[in-house]
């Protein structure tokens, strides 16, 4: 294959569209959807029979995990094998795994002492399904190749890259575990977007929206709320709030109760636990349209048979909906806005669909939500937005914030704030720190996540531990420790000591995500991303980054050339062609080392082109005078 | 379409540094590079210039933004989709640049501070600053115990709709200290300030426990 040189903004070649191809994720708590944007049109990508929707589960009773709706058939015949709502569960601990009246809809695996699962460790749960112990990363990895399969069958071709969207309100854990879970599926992950963003893109590049606009996104299992501003193609979130445990799955486990407690059932196994939980949600989906509904499971040797009707469904789960409104009042008061300052309201995730939702949301903003597109695939279209301004460019930015304020340990237990919830990203912020005893040479850094003020009320992200400090007296280093948020949101906490230099650097993980380790057995494991997929990688990014060199040294004689002897010039050229050459075979470490010679053999020119705006600068001739003029025309 | 405007431009300095690209010469502060178009890291530099603003206390929150959004349509990682990874950091290094300028600009005690910093004020909160200020000291004392003995929300919202009041008043006698450049009056109120927006964030707290 020979490498085409296209000039910036010049469309690529029809090949390289295709190898850049990516897909939107929508990777919710019940159901997933995936989405792409071909020619101009994003389209969710459907089954047989037309249905976008892929249910969230994950069944292992072959050799080959099943996903989706033949999934969910098999809940009846091996509810210990079927695994829904793992979402709840990403970079999350045993503690946070929400209970049926005290029967857990999962069965866990024992911890081991030392491992991540024990308690002492951290560490994510993992389950025990039939005789696998499996992570919510793996089960959620399955859910994306699942998705994966479903777009390279649509396209016709491999698909590398996506788009992922997280709840806004997903702490650095949950986005890391999410990020795993895709490099597990082979898919390389471009940005993580929040969902409510992702749906304001979508809705409002639909409609050609501007001013602010909250979205009430309440999901399966996690409910977020952000206000907007939309102007001019720019996507800004002014604030972000929510409950990543709370959702549609709520009101399931709220009329599973009710329901028990009505036939006076208890000590549910997991298995009857997720039956039983299973009717009330087709319960909850009656209930959307229809007045009354009738709640029939068979668990712990009862037939359960119990009519409800909307109104007392309503009274269950009044509650949480004031839960809600509780989180849309702070991220009004964060952004410094009242009701009346709100545009409009998109309602995203299927549990909008419940009237009683609709109705407090209109009545908490004065308005009628908005919700003219599907809100169970408005997420999934605006990550294949975004997925395509990624690779191919777009007009529109999203601009997005941190949601959860980010601190650290410091004495007693007491976390002082680094950065604050709704600081927009990418962040980068310093603290200086000192040591509290003569003679302390190690510093143990401790990252937490969330807005109270202790450490215990808190979110644990890791450790960092910074060593050779020099013994000096209490007070006398300088630790200064910076907190990096990139797009994405997640987080890298590095820490120096002034004095001396000495460094340390964690990308946050280790507490409540994968170790390393662990990550690279699952790699190495993974049939999808084997150590050849790992060398193309590589190879891509060694030719990307040829290319840019070529296209410098290319602009840079055109300007400069003259500068250069006839001699000088032939010597360039030669070396570059043998770069050009190189960069269309595949011997990666070849182009590193010719792209050294062509570094080289353009250091005098570099020199004699720095040399000659010295000469200029001294006659009179500002440099800048140019450039503040390409300052300025870049920016427009 | 000029969304942004650029004041001082690439400076008066007639500096300039090798473009990390194509190794050709580039003023220290642009954006661009002329030769190759590659993006340039920030530099150092002030908030206001960065953002191309006037350096001052007043300033027109709507330009403010314009400029922001101006320059991160431009500078915004995502704008380099397909580049390689080393100019996507290079844009994102801008982008966080830019967002902490309008973090700092956009909010008007964060800006007073930043200014009174770029004067050679230092107005960082210290305990020795309380004590020599016995009217603040005085004032801190008495609105925290006026929380601590209210017991419904609507008291405390009572609380804080005062504090917002006085509030507004300091932002307005910062400004007329900025406009006469008395620097220690300026410094003054912000310290003020920065207490009662701090009263206001317990008041909050409170509130809500309250309500809860
Ligand atoms: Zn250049």
């Amino acid at each position: 294959m020979l490498l085409q040189i296209h000039e910036p903004g010049e469309t690529p070649a029809p090949h390289e569209l295709e190898r850049s191809q990516a897909i939107g994720i929508d990777l919710g708590t019940t159901n997933s959807v995936v989405a792409m944007v071909s020619g101009d049109h994003p389209e969710v990508l459907r089954d047989g029979s037309g249905d976008g929707l892929v249910p969230s589960v994950v069944a292992y009773v072959y050799d080959e995990p099943i996903v989706g709706k033949q999934a969910q058939a098999e809940l009846a015949h091996h509810p210990d094998l079927v695994i829904s709502s793992i979402k709840r569960l990403m970079g999350r601990g045993a503690a946070d795994v929400k209970k049926l009246a005290g029967a857990l809809p999962y069965e866990l695996a024992p911890a081991e002492e030392g491992k991540p699962g024990d308690k002492k460790f951290g560490g994510m749960v993992r389950l025990k399904v039939g005789d696998q112990i499996l992570s919510p990363v793996e089960i959620s990895a399955d859910i994306l190749k699942a998705l994966k399969l479903r777009a390279e069958i649509s396209l016709g071709h491999k698909v590398e890259k996506a788009v992922i969207t997280v709840p806004a309100y997903f702490d650095d854990a949950a986005r890391t575990a999410t990020k795993d879970a895709a490099r597990l599926a082979g898919l390389e992950v471009l940005r993580l977007v929040n969902e409510p963003t992702a749906a304001a893109l979508a809705y409002g590049l639909d409609s050609a929206a501007e001013g602010i606009y909250a979205v009430y996104d309440l999901g399966g299992g996690t409910f977020d709320i952000s206000l907007l501003k939309l102007q001019k193609g720019v996507f800004q979130v002014l604030a972000t709030g929510g409950d990543a445990q709370l959702g549609g799955d709520d009101f399931d486990h709220a009329l599973a109760e009710w329901a028990m407690r009505r036939t006076g059932i208890t000590g549910l196994t997991s298995g009857e636990a997720k039956i039983l939980l299973q009717a009330a949600r087709a319960a909850k989906e009656r209930l959307t349209t229809a007045s009354g509904a009738e709640l029939k499971a068979t668990v712990a040797g009862h037939d359960v048979r119990q009519s409800i009707d909307r109104g007392t469904f309503e009274i269950l789960i009044e509650p949480l909906l004031g839960r809600t409104l509780r989180a849309c009042r702070q991220v009004l008061e964060d952004a410094k806005l009242t009701v009346s300052e709100v545009k409009g309201v998109v309602l995203v995730g299927g549990s909008t669909r419940v009237p009683l939702v609709r109705a407090f949301v209109a009545d908490f903003f004065k308005q009628q939500p908005l919700a003219d597109i599907n809100p169970d695939e408005v997420v999934a279209v605006g990550a294949a937005l975004q997925a395509k301004a990624l690779t191919q460019g777009s007009e529109t930015l999203l601009l997005d914030v941190i949601p959860l304020s980010l601190g650290v340990e410091t004495m007693g237990g007491i976390v002082e704030r680094v950065i604050e919830r709704n600081t927009p990203i990418p962040v980068t912020k310093a603290q200086d720190f000192t040591t509290y005893q003569d003679s302390q040479t190690g510093m143990l850094i401790h990252v937490v996540q969330g807005e109270r003020e202790t450490v215990d009320a808190c979110r644990s992200l890791g450790r960092l531990e910074l060593t050779g400090i020099p013994p000096l007296v209490a007070g006398a280093a300088r630790i200064r420790v910076t907190y990096a948020v990139d797009a994405d949101g997640l987080l890298t906490v590095s820490a120096e000591e002034k004095t001396t230099g000495v460094k340390a650097e964690i990308a946050v993980k280790p507490s409540y995500g994968l170790t390393d380790d662990e990550m690279a057995d699952m790699l190495r494991d993974s049939l999808t991303y084997a150590r050849e997929d790992m060398e193309k990688r590589l190879l891509l990014e060694s030719r990307v980054e040829a290319e840019r060199v070529l296209l410098a040294l290319n602009a840079a004689l055109k300007a400069d050339g003259a500068l250069l002897s006839p001699q000088e010039r032939a010597e360039i050229d030669r070396v570059a062609q043998i770069v050009k050459e190189l960069v269309a075979g595949d011997d990666r470490v070849r182009i590193h080392a010719a792209m050294e010679d062509l570094d080289r053999a353009t250091h005098d020119f570099a020199q004699k082109r720095m040399d000659r705006a010295i000469q200029m600068a001294l006659r009179g001739q500002r440099l800048d005078e140019v450039e503040a003029g390409m300052a300025t025309d870049g920016a427009q | 379409m000029a969304v942004v405007e650029k004041i001082g431009g690439a400076g008066a300095g007639a500096t300039f540094v090798p473009c990390w690209s194509c190794k050709g010469p580039v003023a220290s502060r642009a954006l661009f590079c002329h030769t190759c178009g590659a993006v340039q890291a920030p530099g150092s530099t002030d908030h206001f210039t960065r953002l191309g603003m006037a350096p001052g206390f007043d300033l027109d929150d709507e330009k403010l933004e314009k400029q922001y959004l101006g320059f991160q349509r431009v500078l915004h990682p995502d704008r380099f989709a397909g580049k390689p990874a080393k100019e996507r950091l290079i844009a994102e290094s801008q982008a966080v640049a830019l967002n902490e300028a309008y973090e700092t600009l956009n909010d008007p005690l964060k800006r007073a501070t930043y200014l009174l910093g770029l004067k050679g004020v230092n107005s960082e909160v210290t305990e020795e600053k309380t004590v020599n200020d016995p009217a603040l000291l005085m004032e801190a004392l008495e609105k925290r115990e006026a929380l601590a003995e209210a017991e419904s929300a609507d008291a405390i919202e009572d609380l804080m709709i005062s504090a917002g009041t006085t509030a507004i008043q300091l932002l307005s006698d910062i400004s007329l200290a900025f406009a006469a450049d008395d620097l220690a009056a300026a410094n003054r109120s912000v310290l003020r300030l920065k207490y009662l927006r701090k009263f206001l964030e317990e008041a909050r707290l409170r509130r809500a426990a309250l309500e809860s």
